[in-house]
């Protein structure tokens, strides 16, 4: 036991001694979670739009005023005619315009049917799409508010309500996605990194000629990164509370006894790794390409599954990572417990026992 | 009970970096396998070390065979890689400390066994491994190497890189060490060290060629040789290539060693030829062979 805490103590060293690795391991949640909460966002706030009203009336200045009341768009210009649409658009200052026909009000009045002309900007489709989207739901409650004491013999109303993320709030996605890839970047890479470390320096040779048992050189240098792992779900977390005012709404010792399991899942990815790289260059290498990319793009939190192809989507299910955001937004947004996230926890606890197993296998007790 | 191999071979992929190897280390006995880069003495470390499988023939250290016992062998070897195993980070007192706790003893429990070497780095134990010259860092890994008391000790090209004070020092140490009862097997490239051991095994391209004690090595030495000087060394060694009776000509320090192919040697006439082609300064003397030159006639 005094060797197994002789072994952890060097390996503390060895984290706080590189000053840059360790500001890097624990600045990196605090910056990607407010990159991904402010900077790369979905929602739309005081985007810029152009009015082209051909018959200023009532009725158009009404609507105006509705979307102009919208912390959603802000009107940036008027403009008179159409050839100054695309100037407009060019100088890149608006998403879109809006443009009302002519004699608008008279014809609501007289024929019951008036058009809106909506012209997005798509260079960036997402935006665009948003955009529309806000823009016939401001419409369509006016449509309402002017119809409300005129009684339709027939007519459909569509309720939507959004629902565990009410307010659209992109951070809310986010969290559980930043959460996975620090999890998996400290406890896989840096626990192959640094037992590669220890190849590459020759110093493994002399461990091995050393009475200290694998498994105790294995958890040795695991230890260390799995408190550092904990620290940084612990920060990840509170920022979201603290700063985006996120929800947790399940339990939240569930959240950690899963945080821990992926955590662990991880470690014995970095160890599979480290048991197959013989430099810190390579073991760096093997885990960026098989972890951080699939982590990032095959685990759902930034390209939705449903929408791959079905090969991809068939790879997925073989990504850790994607099972864990699933948890994790079960927990923290839908408030659920084990009871509907069993399987999950189960795929992740079968693939932590088989990359254990695959390890210990792999795992030379000599130099070949 | 020191060492004891017995026909060991391996091969990596094509390569054969070992072949029928045997020999034995009396237990307390300063060995030495001498032999250049690549000759695989570094391979025969690994295997005496448990590290490698031969792939034939056997080996015991310390009375524990290389592969059933390998256990035990790893409680009581200590073990010097060619490249120093520090920990650069980490400090000279935390590096020490730390091999002597995963071996499970402390410092001050085997301090007089490492206090004449730990004592000329103690100065330093607050600094940085990495920050060591060649000669401390040689030190502290020999202090390391030894800290848990082990009854043999391998030292894989310990005094490569290191200035020849510290060599010379180094070899000072190893004596003491030996006197202390600990069974040392060292291996090196260079020659001159080579006479400083009890016993010796050279090595070459995965054999070795002779095991004896170096006097006797020397003394087995089959011709005269002959140490030649000339102000041109160049056109020394491109003369006497071309010299009919030569039987072998390399460069020895400064000098040039020569051997003839005739049992008797008239120096007189080597003279006047080298006279003859115009160098400048020639001096032939008898001198005595080294281990360095036993070696250039073994690999000849």
């Amino acid at each position: 036991m005094k060797r197994f805490i002789g072994f952890i103590k060097k390996e503390f060293y060895h984290i706080i001694r590189d000053k840059r690795s360790l500001f890097i391991l624990l600045g990196m949640p605090i910056v990607q979670i407010i990159l991904f909460g402010f900077a790369i966002t979905n929602e739309i706030n005081n985007v810029d739009i152009a009015i082209l009203d051909h018959s200023k009336d009532v009725t158009t200045q009404e609507i105006i005023n509705k979307i102009a009341s919208s912390k959603y768009f802000s009107i940036k210009e008027y403009i008179a005619n159409e050839t100054e649409i695309e100037r407009s658009f060019k100088k890149g200052k608006i998403k879109a315009v809006l443009i009302f026909e002519k004699d608008f009000s008279k014809k609501l009045t007289k024929e019951n049917n008036a058009s809106i002309q909506i012209i997005t900007d798509a260079s960036d489709p997402n935006t665009a799409n948003t955009i529309s989207n806000y823009i016939n739901s401001i419409l369509r409650n006016y449509q309402q508010q002017i119809n409300k004491n005129i009684h339709l013999a027939y007519q459909i109303n569509p309720n939507t309500k959004m629902i565990f993320n009410p307010e659209l709030k992109s951070v809310f996605m986010f969290v559980p996605g930043v959460m996975t890839i620090i999890l998996m970047l400290v406890s896989a890479m840096m626990t192959s990194i640094s037992i590669s470390r220890e190849k590459e320096f020759g110093t493994m040779e002399v461990l091995l000629v050393s009475p200290l048992k694998p498994f105790q050189v294995i958890i040795g240098k695991v230890v260390p990164y799995i408190l550092l792992s904990i620290f940084n779900a612990t920060v990840i977390v509170l920022l979201s509370i603290l700063v985006f005012e996120m929800p947790i709404e399940g339990s939240l010792l569930f959240l950690v006894a899963e945080n821990i399991l992926f955590i662990i899942t991880s470690l014995s990815l970095g160890i599979l790794i480290s048991t197959v790289s013989e430099n810190q260059q390579k073991a760096m290498m093997i885990s960026l390409v098989t972890l951080m990319l699939p982590t990032i793009i095959l685990s759902g939190f930034i390209f939705p599954i449903s929408s791959m192809p079905w090969i991809l989507q068939a790879i997925t299910n073989i990504i850790p990572a994607k099972w864990f955001v699933i948890i994790l937004k079960g927990i923290m947004l839908k408030g659920v417990g084990i009871s509907y996230l069993w399987k999950e926890t189960l795929i992740l606890i079968g693939m932590t026992l088989f990359f254990i197993m695959l390890s210990i296998k792999k795992y030379k007790i000599r130099l070949e | 009970m020191g060492i004891k191999a017995q026909n060991i071979s391996k091969s990596f992929k094509n390569v054969t970096a070992l072949k029928n190897i045997s020999f034995d280390v009396k237990e307390g006995e300063l060995f030495g396998l001498i032999g250049p880069d690549g000759a695989g003495k570094s391979t025969l470390f690994r295997i005496l070390t448990t590290l490698l499988f031969a792939d034939k023939g056997n080996a015991t250290v310390a009375g524990f065979d290389v592969v059933e016992d390998y256990k035990n062998i790893r409680k009581n070897v200590g073990y010097m890689p060619g490249r120093f195993s520090l920990y650069q980070d980490l400090t000279v007192e935390e590096n020490l400390e730390f091999y002597a706790t995963i071996f499970g003893t402390t410092i001050e429990e085997n301090y007089d066994l490492i206090k004449e070497i730990y004592i000329q780095i103690e100065p330093f134990k607050k600094r940085r491994a990495g920050k060591l010259s060649g000669g401390m860092k040689q030190k502290l890994a020999l202090s390391c190497a030894l800290i848990h008391k082990p009854k043999v000790l391998f030292l894989d090209e310990p005094t490569t890189g290191v200035d020849p004070v510290s060599r010379k020092e180094f070899w000072e140490m190893l004596k003491r060490l030996q006197q202390k009862g600990i069974t040392i097997l060292v291996s090196t490239p260079y020659m001159d060290e080579a006479e400083l051991c009890d016993r010796i095994a050279l090595i070459q391209h995965g054999k070795i060629m002779q095991i004896d004690t170096p006097q006797e090595i020397i003394n087995h030495y089959p011709k005269n040789i002959y140490n030649i000087s000339a102000e041109n060394m160049h056109n020394l060694i491109e003369c006497l290539n071309e010299y009919e009776h030569n039987y072998s000509v390399y460069p020895f320090g400064e000098n040039v060693h020569y051997t003839d192919k005739r049992d008797l040697f008239n120096s007189q006439e080597l003279y006047d030829f080298l006279q003859s082609k115009n160098l400048k300064d020639v001096e032939i003397n008898n001198t005595i062979p080294t281990i360095e030159d036993v070696f250039m006639e073994l690999t000849k």
